[in-house]
């Protein structure tokens, strides 16, 4: 996995953005990336399909990826060619959908990104540096099973490492760490 | 140490106690997939290079989520279905059979104390009975289809109170939209919450099933009802929270004189007493998802409906919980009272609800829907306008043409 991802973002001031607008049901019953690809965020901006490029990074507000368990909905981000998903917050099944098939998520309360702003992300450190406005926003931690899943390119990947889950030893009981999965 | 439910469920399963907080890998009692969530997670668990399950017989896969097949694409993904389960030597529910949720608990393929994974987010229904259950996502469901386990960060959990008796007419499902919109939809994101106090003691097991199911609205892990009360068919032991336990956040309500409510588009949490919402018009009524269904859900509609006629210009769909419930109401009567009063049946499964295969509404029609998401495009249609409601609600509708007053 990439530690440093730069790329232009599309913004959307938008809370609650849940799993049908991303990718409406009826486009899910497929194992057909690029037909994913070609819906994604349909009812939200019927444009975005279209304009995204590869490498292009993705903002939203709230609880981003509420509703349904479907993984179709970071997989169709993801196949559409975004290479990190910013938000404020995530809802639970889509973070752990995410990481599991290798698609960056970083959560980040406090920022002023715009649309077409040009941004930095270190994965590593958990930093957002906004180029087009000089600035740069902290990320919530990870817990390190998460790291460690997305360091290996998703669940996948990590299962055919270590052959299973690897037992943490001593429990991550930082207050830090993000109340995922 | 004092111990919430789900903090005594992951712990027996994660082999050491644990607490809210701590990363805790554990085994898993049980795992489904649809047809929704099936494909990629059998995909999944080819390229994990996965030969054989687990154990075989703690999997089920259920095909309700566009079922029977509307096209030759997802006639493909059910036929990959089938042959993943004779391969594989696991259960596989055909269409028809039901929805997914309905299934495990009728089947007891879940049980109280269970830590059970489903691919589905209404996975938490099974917290009607004492499950942990959580709803994951496909390649998650493929690693614990391999290893049998799967790792997690045990929540925190919220302690709701309910106090008092619900009204005549008054159900789980108002009590849950209510529930939604005091927490908001991100309100349990990443935690449990457990519902308690007397207002549920007397409760169906169905009724529980429809408010730990709209639990994942508040974006919670897992929603577990108090097992006081609880009536199984089969013995089981009850696991009760300690008195002691600690809480992230405890809300107390009296629900003795709570209204119907109706959760307005575009979200579960635009929630009004029906007061709020009388004289809308209505052109589709549904009743019917794993929200409610069940019999007792019918049951309801059909005492409203009772010899009467739905109004003109309205349809509705009722789609049974399973052909277990529907062969009920067949037998009982309820089927009949229904479809003389002009519901058309369509196939035991999930329907309208998740807009995949049939019942998608028109441009600027209005739906009442038994069903939990009304989200912006969900049946199918962005351009449609859902409003979620009881069952009886719903029927009364139908028969108005408008949301009425029961």
């Amino acid at each position: 996995m990439k530690n440093l991802i730069q790329g232009m973002a599309h913004a959307y001031a938008v809370d609650n953005l849940d799993t049908d607008r991303i990718i409406p049901g009826k486009y899910t019953k497929t194992l057909d990336m690029s037909a994913l690809a070609a819906h994604v965020l349909e009812d939200l901006d019927p444009t975005f399909a279209r304009t995204v490029k590869a490498g292009d990074l993705l903002v939203a507000g709230n609880n981003f990826g509420c509703g349904s368990s479907r993984e179709q909905a970071p997989i169709a981000i993801k196949a559409a060619g975004v290479a990190v998903v910013i938000a404020r917050s995530f809802a639970r099944i889509f973070y752990r959908n995410a990481i599991n098939i290798g698609l960056p998520v970083v959560e980040v309360e406090q920022h002023h990104i715009q649309p077409g702003d040009q941004l930095a992300v270190d994965l590593e450190r958990g930093v957002v540096s906004n180029l087009t406005r000089n600035e740069r926003y902290q990320a919530t931690r990870m817990p390190q099973q998460m790291i460690d899943i997305l360091q290996a390119g998703g669940l996948v990947e990590y299962l055919l490492k270590y052959g299973g889950y690897v037992d943490l030893g001593a429990s991550d009981t930082s207050n830090t760490s993000k109340e995922a999965a | 140490m004092a111990q919430t439910i789900s903090e005594k469920i992951i712990s027996r399963h994660a082999g050491k106690t644990v607490s809210a907080g701590e990363i805790a890998i554990v085994n898993v009692d049980g795992v489904m997939a649809t047809d929704a969530t099936a494909p990629f997670a059998i995909k999944a668990f080819r390229a994990m290079h996965g030969k054989k399950l687990w154990d075989a017989t703690r999997m089920s896969l259920i095909i309700d989520h566009a079922s029977p097949a509307p096209n030759e694409n997802v006639a493909n993904l059910h036929k990959l279905m089938r042959e993943f389960a004779a391969e594989m030597g696991c259960r596989l529910y055909d269409i028809g059979e039901g929805i997914c949720h309905q299934l495990m608990v009728e089947d007891a393929h879940v049980k109280p104390g269970d830590l059970f994974l489903g691919a589905d987010s209404h996975t938490p229904t099974y917290g009607a009975l004492g499950a942990f259950a959580v709803g994951v996502g496909s390649t998650d469901l493929a690693a614990t289809m391999l290893t049998g386990r799967t790792w997690l960060k045990v929540p925190k959990t919220i302690k709701i109170t309910l106090n008092g008796q619900l009204p005549t007419g008054v159900t789980s499902k108002d009590l849950v939209l209510f529930l939604i919109k005091a927490l908001g939809v991100e309100g349990a994101n990443y935690q449990a919450v457990e519902f308690s106090g007397e207002a549920l003691h007397s409760m169906t097991l169905a009724s529980r099933m429809a408010l730990a199911n709209m639990s994942s609205e508040m974006g919670a892990k897992t929603g577990l009802v108090d097992m006081t009360g609880l009536a199984l068919w089969y013995p089981f032991e009850p696991i009760f929270a300690d008195a002691d336990a600690s809480y992230v956040r405890e809300l107390t309500f009296d629900v003795s004189a709570l209204r119907p409510q109706i959760a307005k588009p575009h979200s579960p949490e635009n929630v009004v007493p029906i007061d709020d919402v009388l004289g809308q018009k209505i052109q589709y009524a549904f009743i019917g998802s794993c929200t409610n269904t069940r019999l007792e859900d019918l049951h309801a509609a059909a005492a409203v409906l009772r010899d009467k006629k739905i109004a003109n210009g309205v349809r509705l769909i009722v789609t049974a919980a399973s052909k277990r419930v529907f062969n009920e109401a067949m037998r009982d009567g309820t089927a009949a009272i229904l479809s003389e009063a002009g519901a058309s049946f369509i196939t035991s499964g999930c329907g309208p609800c998740v807009g995949s295969h049939l019942g998608v509404p028109g441009n600027d029609e209005v739906v009442i829907s038994s069903a939990n998401r009304n989200f912006k495009g969900r049946m199918g249609n962005p351009n449609a306008h859902i409003y979620l409601a009881s069952p009886a609600v719903v029927a009364a509708a139908a028969l108005a043409g408008e949301i009425v007053d029961l």
